[in-house]
């Protein structure tokens, strides 16, 4: 069943529809309701490795629905210390609860200054409105 | 929406996915209205059509209906069409959309002296009933594939076709296209869940059914393809003798069916390193894995054979397998 619309507060947001719960220095990221409804019901997730590192609004991976193919776009740099094997096994899980079950990976930060550049709920769903 | 053949077409209603597990387990409508109607009229309407289709027509008897290629010179695919017999010296024509002029000019072109070929697409439209439980929820009579009735759906006259698109029981309703909203409302309401063009691409993909641009073109023969059955190699129509010469060589290339052996999924234009192109990918609702189709040399086309798929980048792992990819009876 599709959930309902929604942005949490508490979590950051990038313009490319990505999420990140920042915690200690760990940082757990997602896409957003909006990015998830645009693609419908993923079927594959194209994860990057534990131990690599990503950059700041590079593609870290991929998430693909029967039509569409979608670069994961990083809000923030750092080490991928896991992936969430539950949706590599079971994508559609992002769609049940994108911002609880649904995270994509989580990160050690590399750079936490850059948290200051990301939006917040208020400011990410202004976006959406004026798009 | 999305634009298709100079139409605006629904990709999807509820879900790609949903939509194409109650066409596999129960029933679903496609508006497939954008295809192409031709007729063909005239006391040498069956010799146009003998010497242009690629299939028998002889073996129409008015009520029949039969899958055929319009092909070039080269034995190429200009087309895959239905024809359908419906009357002594009438047939009816039903084209994809994208090929309907194409279509139209070249039988214009090939138009004898005592036929007739006439484009009446716009007057008419085409909703496509698909499913075990089609022919019960709109309380047809079950009659054979490839034959045609005329019949009626909660009062509206339609033209019922036992074809379709996604390898399930299922009619297709020809109907005035002032009817078709009403037709619609009606086949909805008995039960008919609303699919789109998302849904119709992965049903007929794992059945293998091609589709015209991607899997077959003019520059692709039906020998290679794996459509020699629809070829009637013994009737004089345009390219058979490139056919018969393709088949008694045995073609370079062929048409398989794959399902990837790890996770990604296929598209159409992705390189096969064993040589070769996909022609369609997609993911497969009823398997839950990627599958597609491709050319590859002859000498990589059996079934088993492992195939390595460029998926943007990255070398995946494929097999070739019997088509069709999915089979009810199997599961």
């Amino acid at each position: 069943m599709p959930v309902d619309e929604s942005y949490p507060d508490g979590l950051k947001y990038h313009p490319e529809h990505d999420w990140a719960r920042i915690e200690d220095g760990e940082a757990t990221l997602g896409i957003t309701w909006f990015a998830q409804d645009a693609l419908g019901e993923l079927v594959h997730y194209e994860a990057p490795d534990e131990g690599s590192t990503i950059s700041k609004d590079d593609s870290y991976g991929e998430v693909e629905s029967v039509k569409a193919v979608s670069d994961l776009i990083t809000p923030l740099s750092g080490e991928v210390l896991a992936v969430n094997a539950k949706v590599v096994d079971a994508p559609e899980t992002v769609n049940d609860d994108p911002y609880g079950e649904g995270w994509l990976v989580r990160i050690r930060l590399s750079d936490p200054a850059e948290i200051e550049s990301l939006l917040d709920a208020n400011a990410y769903r202004a976006l959406l409105e004026s798009s | 929406m999305v634009p298709f053949a100079g139409w605006d077409m629904p990709v999807q209603y509820d879900g790609v996915i949903p939509e194409h597990r109650a066409v596999r387990s129960d029933c679903g409508v496609f508006d497939v209205s954008h295809m192409g109607e031709l007729e063909v009229e005239g006391m040498r309407a069956f010799d146009l059509l003998q010497s242009t289709l690629s299939n028998d027509v002889s073996r129409l008897e008015v009520g029949d209906a039969q899958y055929t290629l319009l092909t070039n010179e080269r034995g190429g695919i200009v087309d895959d069409l239905i024809v359908y017999r419906t009357d002594q010296h009438r047939y009816l024509l039903i084209v994809n959309a994208s090929n309907r002029d194409a279509d139209y000019r070249w039988l214009k072109e090939c138009e004898i002296r005592g036929s007739d070929v006439r484009d009446f697409s716009d007057d008419y439209a085409l909703l496509a009933v698909q499913g075990p439980r089609s022919l019960e929820r709109l309380g047809l009579p079950e009659a054979k594939p490839f034959t045609w009735a005329m019949g009626e759906v909660d009062g509206i006259e339609v033209m019922v076709n036992r074809t379709g698109y996604t390898g399930e029981l299922g009619v297709e309703l020809m109907c005035p296209a002032e009817d078709a909203p009403a037709l619609w409302d009606a086949v909805v309401g008995r039960g008919a869940k609303p699919c789109g063009l998302g849904a119709r691409d992965t049903l007929r993909l794992e059945v293998c059914y091609p589709l015209h641009g991607n899997d077959i073109t003019p520059d692709t023969d039906a020998v290679s393809a794996g459509l020699g059955w629809t070829c009637a190699l013994d009737t004089d129509f345009t390219g058979a003798g490139e056919l018969r010469r393709i088949k008694a060589e045995g073609p370079q290339r062929r048409l398989i069916a794959f399902v990837m052996t790890e996770k990604a999924i296929p598209r159409q234009g992705m390189e096969i390193a064993n040589g070769g192109v996909v022609t369609s990918g997609s993911h497969s609702p009823m398997l839950d894995i990627g599958i597609g189709m491709g050319y590859v040399p002859t000498a990589e086309a059996d079934v088993g054979t492992e195939l390595t798929i460029d998926v943007r980048g990255r070398a995946r792992g494929a097999r070739v397998v019997k088509k069709p990819i999915y089979n009810r009876e199997e599961r």
